[in-house]
């Protein structure tokens, strides 16, 4: 792409230096623009998405009058609400931290995207063979700068209630990152690589391929880093640092309008900055796990089959990064229907499930996957992804199924209301006279 | 003018500005907050420098760690963390002496190691980089990490031990274990008399 766009501004009148650096700054803008609207859109689209989960969960509607039958323009309504409503700064604030807060949090999630692949070579940094050298560490290296906007939120908002929420977001941040890191070191050590790229190509072909089927370990880890992404997203069950029932709204009590819509920005590009790396490492990055099209064709990506009309923004990458869009969405559906199911925790069992079980749990993990890597893999390796494979597809259909059977799905019947006929019933007794 | 100079121009200028601000503001957290802002523009040199691992292991570790940890213990420990610091004359002459020393150093050792010429290509980057430095810590001689990565000229061997960055590792390892048991044993609930019924 790089060299494509130098030789257009060399033929439009610019020196070779000059259009080296205007192509460089011209790519850097276009992902910069391209990965700023993706996430609005993605958070508007999450935001409708969660009231619609919450409200089926809890027995209602959510949202449906806004933008005609769904409510699906409900968000946008929200948004230019929050664009136009007052901007408070609390007089005991510190100003200057309070404004940082919510751009230190924003930019912390948005550099994450920076070395995320969407497809084979759809990268914002990266060469068409990889995406970064270190894109895992880097990942996580900006999702762990996230929490340092909420600290100063929580400090600069010169309130009780947000000084509580920041701290226990801290404490919480810094504990769980540990097993978070952990559990993403078993499929970097599976692969021997920390390219996110070259890990997703790792598991191209049939979905038996995908690392959470690979080996017992990287199935175990997939759950304690999805844990520990819900934690790091603080969501709830661990939505500590900003309990409504306790603590007002947490770290982001005093802010309102585009300052506290920054924060919600921060928190649903997370979401889907965590299920993307999940999705990366755990199921497949953007293979869709059923390359039928390898009976007719050579290719073994769909990138290769439907390479027209550039190998980089072929018609092969387009469904990829849609496959990819779809895994991130369902992964996200699943963070946001743990939330409207499970109870909040308290502090301490916030602290003890992470230390006492997952940090344990994800030690072994580590001490496992290199045994097995060493001496199990070339045993039992394919007899052990065929079996995780077949368990963890048959319990999926079989649940699928007993949901479908079962009564709560079918429509129901419903009872005609009769009309209110204010007449004696006549199996009362008449009074004898 | 490259982007690349253009971009090092950028990021020196707001780490220093960042690194100044650090000593000129008054109030703690803000000046914590500085700080962060210093880290953060190295890390982006790093970055610049082709050395990736070493600016997200700097962000990782200095961003996402230690100054979460010392903006807590301000927090946590400061009885009016808006009240300004003040300094005395004895404060600032030691802090210049030794800041001053510090740049001394610095500037002996820059022009008295040769410039690295071995600069980076587009190629070699794809290469894994950090596969090097790994396999090294892990004590294999035939992978040694390359000149860009070390800063070392290659023809130029370093004094090395037989098992290359082990020995370090290990020393390392132990030293966080040690911190680790002591922040246990601070942090630890203080065992009170029990009262007997």
């Amino acid at each position: 792409m790089n060299g494509e766009l130098q030789a257009f501004f060399e033929q439009n009148g610019y020196s070779p230096q000059a259009a080296a650096v205007a192509s460089g700054l011209a790519l850097a803008l276009l992902s910069a623009v391209m990965l700023l609207g993706l996430l609005f859109v993605n958070s508007i689209f999450f935001v409708w998405l969660e009231r619609k989960v919450a409200g089926r969960i809890q027995d209602r509607l959510g949202p449906t009058r806004v933008g005609g039958k769904f409510g699906w323009l409900q968000t946008i309504a929200d948004g230019i609400k929050l664009l136009f409503k007052e901007d408070l700064i609390p007089q005991k604030a510190d100003g200057l931290l309070f404004r940082l807060a919510p751009y230190l949090t924003f930019a912390g999630v948005y550099a994450a995207f920076i070395a995320l692949p969407f497809a084979q070579g759809w990268v914002a940094y990266g060469s068409a063979s990889g995406a970064l050298s270190i894109g895992v560490l880097f990942v996580l290296a900006m999702l762990s700068t996230e929490v340092f906007g909420i600290l100063l939120a929580g400090y600069g908002s010169g309130s009780k209630w947000a000084l509580f929420g920041g701290m226990r977001e801290a404490a919480q941040m810094v504990s769980y990152e540990v097993p978070l890191a952990l559990s993403v070191l078993v499929p970097v050590i599976a692969t021997g690589s920390m390219d996110l790229g070259h890990i997703a190509r790792e598991q191209q072909g049939w979905f038996w391929e995908w690392f959470l089927f690979r080996d017992p370990f990287t199935f175990l880890a997939f759950w304690v880093y999805f844990i520990c992404a819900i934690a790091s997203c603080k969501r709830a069950p661990f939505d500590l640092a900003e309990a409504e029932s306790e603590l007002v709204a947490g770290f982001h009590t005093e802010y309102s309008g585009i300052r506290w819509l920054f924060f919600f920005l921060a928190e649903y590009s997370a979401m889907f900055a965590v299920s993307g790396l999940a999705v990366i490492l755990f199921f497949g990055g953007w293979h869709l796990g059923l390359p039928f099209w390898t009976f007719f064709a050579t290719g073994p990506e769909l990138s290769q089959v439907l390479a027209w009309p550039h190998p980089v923004l072929s018609l092969g990458n387009v469904v990829n990064a849609l496959v990819f869009l779809l895994k991130c969405y369902l992964l996200v559906f699943v963070q946001m229907w743990i939330r409207w199911t499970l109870p909040r925790l308290r502090i301490d069992q916030v602290m003890m499930t992470c230390l006492k079980y997952l940090l344990p749990i994800a030690c072994f993990l580590l001490l496992g996957i290199s045994l097995w890597e060493v001496f199990l893999r070339s045993l039992v390796g394919p007899y052990c992804k065929a079996t995780l494979a077949t368990l963890v597809v048959g319990s999926l259909t079989i649940t699928l199924i007993q949901i479908w059977r079962s009564p709560a799905s079918q429509p129901p019947t419903l009872e005609v209301a009769v009309p209110w006929n204010p007449t004696r019933p006549p199996s009362i007794p008449q009074p004898k006279a | 003018m490259t982007l690349v100079a253009v971009l090092f121009w950028i990021l020196a200028g707001f780490t220093a500005l960042s690194a100044l601000a650090v000593t000129f503001t008054t109030r703690i957290v803000r000046s914590a907050v500085w700080l962060l802002f210093t880290l953060a523009g190295t890390a982006g040199l790093f970055f610049l420098l082709g050395a990736e691992f070493l600016g997200a292991a700097q962000l990782l570790i200095y961003v996402g760690g230690t100054m979460v940890l010392v903006i807590f213990g301000v927090m946590l420990t400061a009885s009016h963390p808006a009240s300004s610091l003040q300094t005395n004359i004895a404060e600032w002459s030691l802090a210049l002496s030794v800041g001053v020393l510090l740049y001394a150093v610095l500037c002996v050792v820059l022009f008295s190691v040769p410039a690295v010429t071995d600069a980076p290509e587009e190629t070699s980057r794809s290469l894994l980089a950090s596969k090097y430095l790994g396999s090294a810590l892990l004590g294999n001689s035939s992978a040694t990490p390359a000149a860009w990565l070390t800063g070392f000229p290659s023809e130029k061997p370093l004094p090395r031990t037989r098992v290359h960055y082990l020995l370090p590792f290990e020393i390392v390892s132990i030293h966080l274990l040690v911190v680790l048991v002591g922040a246990a044993y601070l942090a630890r609930a203080k065992r009170r008399p029990e009262t007997k019924p």
